[in-house]
């Protein structure tokens, strides 16, 4: 296979199947971040920065 | 065993001093030679500190669950930088204002600009990243650092890059991309911090104990990956000799700009805005104490981010030999990515609702507010610029440069800024900062240093670009380019100006939290003012 052709059938590649594949996996990321149950679970995955702060057992001098 | 470590130090520093001795140029020999001190008093502190009797290590501020040794070198190293990267800019906008400030060959503004712009961004920027990021990953996973000493590898070698890159520079070793200015051998280092850095990241999200992955950490992650890809790809290049500073890249001509395009906007994309969400996704929930406005616009805002900004890269090649399309794809995506970045900056805002009084009292989280805000105002700017009508009267103006630096100033290094005064109490555990007052001289310093920054680059770019651009009525060109440099002078005497003020926040900045590390008593505040950190000891 020449160069030129190897081009062409990456490219060809890349408009094609690789961006239907993409595009499929970031409208499939849309609709998965509204699937039932979603928010309450985004709910507590808000609240880990509060979760796990126990800066007092990270110290030495209490 | 006891002596396996040093022996193969000592061999490395041996086979580092061969190559210094059989160097083809001199930079080289300077470089080789460090790495071999490096490695000699690396070998000679591993016998002096080896304990035969193999008695643990004696306890320190690290014995609890967390491992926040590296972190706090990491704050320090950060401020350090950050204010070594300012003093340069400032050096370099009076150089172009005045001159006969350039000293050649060593103080010229050719070696002192990747200087300043690998201190602001891979000194400043980078310990700020690695820093947060080993802070916020254990704190959101409940886990302490994987890899024992490994984070300290990682700290201490990227110093080293840092030093190995910003004296080449001064000698003038540099392969001539853009924010890739090192030679091989210091790309070859930074490969393998790198990925060390990522073993200690993905180790401790591994071994977690908070089954979810707080979106932090996804942001942190794929500044990581995405880094070590950028740089592995852009850096290809073959030596001319193994004992020699010198290589060629392996791409040339239009092939190599694409490359470096990519390598040099996904370094925006990834290091200065993917890294700097993970520190927005953390800091300001804990500053507001409220979790973020939509966890859900949270996930959006990641993958849209990441599927967008690798295709924008080609707007940095506007009107070139570049293929059409590809400008053409280049600032379609550079467009887009507006929708995602104002996403990002909307769920940022969003999640002060209901306390927004606390922006009154709490400088520290103004700064990271007007972090978001600038965030926003550099992300519209960005792809309007993007527009090929509108590239062609900006591109290679100063225009660009007031762009960069209202994202670099106004959005990485106030959120930086912001989450040092988070974390300084908090890692020297002090009953809050020394002053709230410096805090706050340093916010108005710093943005009004940024307005004047912005706004004289603003008219130098339009005048310049217009300049360039007019012809008379026979089809010449009015303008030689010299009276284009002319009339760039009184814009260039202002952003000195504006640079001065951003440096002596960033001096204050320093003060602040020296004193603050030595444990001075903080001020007596005004009735009514919060000070946070104190609260949070309390707690």
């Amino acid at each position: 296979m020449g160069e030129m052709n190897l081009y062409e059938t990456l490219r060809h590649f890349a408009d094609s199947w690789a961006l239907l594949v993409l595009v499929l996996f970031f409208l499939g990321v849309l609709i998965w971040v509204f699937r039932p149950g979603s928010r309450r679970s985004y709910r507590d995955q808000a609240n880990i920065p509060f979760k796990y702060d126990r800066e007092k057992e990270g110290r030495k001098d209490e | 065993m006891e002596l396996i470590r040093p022996g193969i130090l000592f061999a490395l520093a041996f086979a580092f001093a061969v190559a210094s001795a059989l160097a083809h140029d001199a930079q080289f020999a300077v470089h080789m030679a460090l790495f071999a001190a490096v490695g000699l008093g690396l070998a000679i502190w591993t016998i002096q500190t080896s304990d035969p009797t193999g008695r643990p290590m004696p306890a320190g501020l690290d014995d609890g669950l967390y491992m926040d040794g590296p972190i706090r070198f990491g704050v320090i190293a950060t401020v350090f930088w950050g204010v070594v990267g300012f003093l340069v800019g400032v050096v370099i906008a009076a150089q172009l204002a005045f001159p006969d400030l350039n000293v050649a060959p060593v103080l010229n503004f050719s070696r002192l600009r990747p200087l300043h712009t690998s201190a602001v961004i891979f000194a400043f920027g980078g310990n700020a990243l690695i820093a947060t990021s080993f802070y916020i990953v254990q704190r959101t996973t409940a886990a302490r650092l994987f890899g024992g000493g490994l984070s300290w590898f990682v700290f201490w070698g990227y110093q080293l890059f840092i030093v190995l890159a910003a004296t080449g520079y001064l000698m003038g070793v540099t392969q001539s991309k853009e924010y890739a200015e090192p030679e091989w051998y210091i790309d070859i280092w930074l490969t393998i911090v790198w990925v060390a850095y990522l073993v200690v990241f993905l180790g401790t999200i591994v071994k977690r104990k908070e089954p979810h992955i707080y979106v932090a950490n996804w942001f942190f992650l794929a500044f990581i990956v995405t880094i070590a890809m950028l740089h592995v790809v852009n850096n290809l290049a073959v030596p001319v000799s193994f004992l020699g500073s010198k290589s060629y890249p392996i791409f040339s001509g239009v092939q190599d700009a694409l490359v470096q395009w990519w390598y040099g906007h996904n370094a925006v994309g990834f290091f200065l805005t993917a890294g700097f969400l993970g520190m927005m996704y953390y800091f300001i929930p804990k500053q507001v104490e409220r979790p973020v406005y939509s966890y859900r616009l949270s996930i959006v805002h990641f993958w849209s981010l990441i599927f967008m900004y690798i295709w924008a890269g080609p707007h940095h090649l506007h009107y070139t030999a570049l293929p059409d399309w590809a400008q053409t794809l280049g600032m379609v995506f550079s467009v887009m990515l507006w929708m995602p970045s104002w996403g990002g900056m909307i769920n940022g805002l969003m999640t002060l609702s209901g306390a927004w009084d606390k922006l009154r009292t709490d400088p520290v989280l103004r700064m990271l507010v007007i972090a978001v805000a600038f965030y926003g105002m550099a992300t519209f700017e960005g792809p309007m610029m993007s527009i090929k009508a509108v590239n062609s009267l900006s591109h290679y103006t100063d225009w660009t440069i007031g762009h960069v630096h209202s994202g670099a100033l106004g959005w990485n290094g106030m959120i930086t800024f912001g989450a040092i005064y988070y974390l300084v109490p908090r890692l020297w555990h002090t009953n809050g900062l020394y002053s709230l007052r410096l805090v706050n001289w340093h916010f108005w310093l710093a943005t009004i240093g940024i307005v004047l920054y912005a706004a004289s680059m603003w008219v130098a770019g339009i005048t310049q670009g217009l300049m360039w651009r007019e012809y008379n009525a026979e089809g010449y060109l009015v303008y030689s380019f010299v009276e284009t440099v002319a009339a760039m002078f009184p814009f260039y005497v202002i952003r000195v100006a504006g640079g001065l003020l951003y440096l002596i926040g960033g001096l204050l900045m320093a003060y602040n939290v020296w004193r603050t590390i030595r444990g001075e008593k903080p001020q007596a505040l005004a009735v009514g003012t919060v000070q946070r950190g104190g609260l949070q000891a309390a707690e």
